[in-house]
């Protein structure tokens, strides 16, 4: 398998971690295949790592630990033109659908920009065929579209110009941080099932990063869980969810707030103090056992290696470090891809579209 | 953010643009920019007397011996006369373009080496931004009109108009560069700077096309800012007598009429007449500095 | 200081505010701007009220008009805002700017959207409950205030040594936590919550609002939630009103509405939400909310209604009971022929 992206125990420092400062991504091993279409997610609340995550893989940020290998090239010694090929393979979908936007300029210049650098066309007609042809792709009309400002626009259309624009370098990775938390409840399905379409249809790689289980549930067929840099639980999507074994993993599971007036909230959490899930994050333990209602003595004493009990699941925990019958799992200290499960081919024919309904009757309106 | 009590989202904007927007074209932007109309038409009435005058009064008169002296104002002379036989008329439609001259190159300049090296310094960082942000800290602390006074004190022989500028200038490049250095280090996170990279736009075509662009507010309350800071310290050093001689500035005629003693002889209009001049240039540039500034920040706006 | 939401909760039938036809236009240079047009509800004592809907539905603009905070170009330009406090029923909507100025924080009280983020970052915690409660109460001694505060940093969980801290110290959590503690300072009976947990966490959104339940226990208050997210709303409130365009399309329990939601828009925006029981499917809403500059006549769902019919784009439907407690602006509901007689 030739690996896309590949990031080889990466860690990310920010400040003197013996001063207060924090260790945002910790000794992360992970890749994203070129041959064959993925679509994972990364799950973590605010300071997981999951955002520092995103720009060390979009070479926002160089790691102070690790490498991080495009096509086998060290993206940190890497030259012009393999950068530039980088570009091209790897793009991104950000939060804010109006801070992407220079405000200067109308939306066109969002799409005709990479169109300019990248040389996909061959003069302006062929250019503005490429972008009408993206936004139509994403359910937008770009007679309504193209020549507007951004604020002339919703926040639902924006966030949908910015997929189309990903759409137009054809690249093999996007890398999706919140892509719709920021958007109507109502539109996110469809922004969510076109990504899912490009990945399908297209074989464009994505990793999305979200702190919205149920969504990265929905889309995606294979998930890290994050806990203060680290990763706790990983696997198939089905797995990691339906059937979590990281109590990390069980907390935010059963913290969703499921629509449901009869399935409340789950059991009752348990407390620690802000002082206390910092200093567990620098000391050599788990940094969830502040909060862990399985805590056992060492659990803060050592910190859990990567436990691979299941082919297709993982799980950072010492609760995994005894089958029972005094046989300890594997530990999964390589590329974490290894737990991922398959794709499932029979997700590639059901898809119930609402969406695609109106688009036979003549285009999605915006 | 939008304020909470507007609703967003309707597909008609309500949001403020100072593009071609609503209300019955050029006379609904006037009213909408009253300050800077306001400052504007002052500096129009300047600029055109200054550029009209000639017409009306031969610039010659500005040199000494040209009327008799110490005349008050009067038909023939609406501005009266001065000492040494000026006509102030003339010295005014002479002096007040030399005047603003001075701080239209010495603002230009300041602005100029401003802006490189603010958005070198805010958008490169590092040693760079260190040294420049150093250099222009420390400059910033010296007391310029001291320095002004050195330099101008020492230069031998006369003093030409281009002359002031650039000295007046090469002490006005400090705060400009400060304050675009700050807004470059705003500029710089926002992400449409990072989706200009992913879209693969070197860092010159970033520094350009992405954030020039969002600066020209704040390039232009700048300019203005260093315009009239030029054309104070230009005053002060002429009233003081250490600009051109042999040039009807403002500022020089300031220093004769004291000089002579013209308050203490009743000779009022020489005095008035400059003043009120360098009071009229410096509201009409407050004025254009302060519409500029609501353009730049939306919220100073009168209505959201 | 983990308390359960699902606690059985009866609720008082005794009203303590009600909303009758508030109408909140923005003057704009384009026109008028109606944002709020004819909401009408009651908040019983004790009660959750969930006030449900996206951009531009209206929900902020009813909570800030209830709090008469609406800044030019808006203007409250009909209904009235019924207090029912002391044994007095006092119009909100009516009183002085002084009047009203009294009232908000010491009887109805709010957590404005993205309030977490409002905290002055100069000023302590300890001050920013002296600004409060000394706005209200002149000459009341420091070390009440400072009581106060311990107590009220107790109800929302957190220690007193917060007090000393300055926003920027806190989570966002405990941020949040500390406008709810702010909010209370002077026991409201109404507390109108603005999306308090929109930036937040799952773990820490739920730790949120559990302290919300408690203090509004302790309290005795109402609480009216304004938010987005349905499966929140669900866990929380005891009722919902569902808004569009403006308007009210739907009242009633959190359980009525899921179980039997009756208007096009609430079932559309029940099936979008996405669930841990199917993979892969994905069910959005098609269209935009309507501009409300000019708002058509009719109903302003009529463009993206799978259910609608020729009158919807006429006549715009009245909110009516169509079971106990349960009603809904929707002409499928109404008399004269059409599928289902109003009971």
């Amino acid at each position: 398998m030739t690996a896309l992206l590949e990031m080889r125990g990466v860690t990310q420092v920010f400040g003197d971690p013996d001063k207060g400062g924090t260790v945002a991504v910790e000794d992360l091993t992970f890749s994203i295949d070129a041959d064959h279409a993925s679509f994972t997610s990364v799950v973590g609340e605010s300071g997981s790592g999951k955002t520092t995550l995103a720009r060390i893989l979009l070479g926002f940020q160089e790691p102070t630990h690790g490498q991080v290998f495009y096509r086998g090239e060290d993206l940190a010694s890497a030259g012009r033109s393999v950068h530039n090929r980088f570009r091209r393979e790897v793009q991104a979908i950000f939060q804010d659908p109006f801070e992407v936007y220079n405000p200067f300029y109308k939306i066109d210049h969002l799409l005709s920009v990479p169109i300019r650098k990248f040389n996909l066309a061959e003069n302006k007609r062929h250019a503005r065929q490429l972008m009408e042809e993206a936004l139509s792709q994403v359910g937008l009309r770009p007679e309504e579209t193209l020549g507007r400002y951004p604020h002339q626009l919703s926040g639902g259309q924006r966030q949908r110009i910015t997929v189309a624009r990903a759409l137009l370098l054809q690249p093999k990775l996007i890398i999706a941080d919140e892509p719709v938390s920021m958007v109507d409840a109502s539109l996110r399905a469809t922004i969510l099932e076109t990504l899912r379409e490009l990945n399908l249809k297209f074989g464009i790689s994505f990793l999305y990063i979200t702190h919205d289980l149920t969504t990265a549930y929905q889309v995606s067929d294979n998930i890290m869980v994050m806990y203060q840099g680290r990763v706790v639980e990983t696997g198939g999507v089905e797995a990691v969810i339906k059937r979590s074994r990281h109590p990390y993993t069980q907390l935010l599971v059963s913290s969703i707030p499921l629509p449901d007036p009869d399935r409340r909230w789950g059991e009752d959490m348990v407390d620690a103090s802000e002082e206390e899930i910092s200093l567990a994050a620098h000391r050599r333990q788990c940094s969830f056992a502040p909060r862990c209602p399985h805590v056992m003595p060492m659990c803060r004493e050592h910190a859990p290696p990567l436990y691979w009990p299941l082919n297709h699941q993982a799980s950072a925990c010492f609760l995994e470090s005894d089958f029972g019958n005094g046989a300890a799992p594997d530990v999964l200290d390589r590329d974490i891809t290894h737990a991922f499960a398959p794709v499932a081919p029979e997700l590639r024919s059901s898809r119930e579209l609402v969406g695609s309904e109106s688009q036979k009757q003549g285009g999605i309106t915006m | 953010m939008s304020s909470p009590a507007m609703p967003q989202e309707t597909l008609v904007t309500t949001g403020a643009t100072t593009r071609w927007s609503f209300g019955r074209g050029f006379r609904g932007w006037v009213r909408r920019h009253g300050k800077l109309s306001a400052g504007l038409t002052i500096m129009g009435v300047l600029v055109l007397f200054s550029a009209l005058g000639p017409l009306y009064v031969d610039t010659g008169d500005a040199q000494p011996m040209s009327a008799m002296p110490d005349v008050r104002p009067s038909w023939e002379y609406p501005f009266g006369t001065d000492d040494q036989g000026r006509n102030l008329l003339a010295v005014a439609v002479v002096g007040l373009p030399l005047t603003l001259l001075v701080g239209l190159i010495a603002g230009a300049v300041a602005i100029v080496i401003g802006t490189i090296l603010g958005i070198t310094a805010g958008y490169v960082g590092g040693v760079t931004d260190v040294v420049i942000r150093g250099i222009s800290d420390v400059l910033l602390t010296v007391p310029g009109l001291v320095v002004l006074i050195t330099i101008a004190a020492s230069i031998e022989g006369v003093i030409s108009v281009g002359l002031m500028a650039l000295v007046v200038s090469s002490l006005a490049w400090m705060w400009p560069t400060r304050t675009i250095r700050s807004q470059v280090l705003s500029l710089r996170e926002r992400s449409y700077i990072q989706m200009a990279k992913l879209s693969g736009m070197k860092t010159h075509e970033i520094i350009f096309f992405e954030i020039m662009p969002n600066l020209l507010p704040y390039l232009a309350a700048s300019f203005v800012g260093s315009v009239s800071a030029a054309i104070l310290a230009s005053i002060g050093l002429e009233a003081l007598g250490l600009g051109p001689q042999n040039e009807p500035t403002l500022g020089m005629t300031i220093y004769w009429a004291m000089t002579f003693n013209a308050v203490l002889r009743g000779l009022w209009w020489w005095l008035v007449m400059p003043i009120v001049l360098i009071v009229l240039t410096f509201i009409s540039l407050f004025l254009i500095s302060a519409g500029l500034d609501e353009i730049a920040n939306p919220r100073l706006r009168k209505e959201s | 200081m983990a308390v359960s939401i699902a606690s059985a909760r009866t609720v008082s039938t005794d009203p303590v505010l009600s909303v009758n036809g508030l109408k909140v236009h923005f003057f704009t240079r384009r026109g008028v701007v109606r944002a709020v047009d004819g909401i009408s509800f009651t908040l019983h004592k004790g009660e959750r009220f969930g006030l449900v809907g996206e951009s531009g539905s209206g929900k902020s603009t009813t909570a800030l008009g209830i709090m008469r905070t609406i800044q030019e170009p808006g203007r409250i330009v009909d209904g009235n805002i019924a207090l029912y406090a002391d044994d007095m029923v006092v119009d909100l909507a009516s009183l002085q700017p002084e009047e009203m100025r009294q009232r908000r924080l010491a009887d109805v009280a709010m957590i404005p959207q993205g309030s977490m983020n409002s905290l002055n970052p100069v000023r302590r915690i300890v001050d920013h409950f002296r600004d409060s409660i000394l706005a209200h109460e002149r000459n009341v001694p420091d070390r009440q205030i400072i009581e106060r505060m311990h107590e009220l940093l107790r109800m929302v969980g957190l220690q007193p040594a917060v007090a000393r801290l300055y926003p920027h110290e806190l989570s966002g959590g405990m941020k949040q936590r500390v406008c709810i503690a702010l909010s209370i300072c002077l026991s409201p009976k109404v507390i109108i919550a603005d999306e308090p947990t929109s930036a937040l966490d799952v773990v820490v959104q739920r730790r949120v609002m559990e302290t919300l339940a408690a203090v509004q226990e302790r309290l005795h208050a109402a609480v009216i939630l304004v938010g987005h997210d349905m499966g929140l709303l669900a866990q929380f409130v005891d009722r919902l009103g569902v808004m569009y365009a403006g308007k009210l399309v739907e009242i009633g329990t959190v359980r009525q509405i899921f179980d039997n939601p009756l208007h096009p828009y609430t079932r559309l925006l029940i099936d979008s939400l996405p669930t841990l029981e199917q993979r892969g499917v994905f069910r959005g809403v098609p269209g935009l909310p309507p501009s409300l500059l000019n708002p058509p006549s009719g109903c302003l769902f009529y463009p993206r209604c799978p259910s609608r019919m020729e009158i919807c784009q006429h006549v715009a439907p009245p909110l009516v009971e169509v079971e106990p407690d349960h009603w809904a602006a929707c002409h499928m509901y109404q008399g004269e022929g059409r599928q289902e007689v109003v009971a």
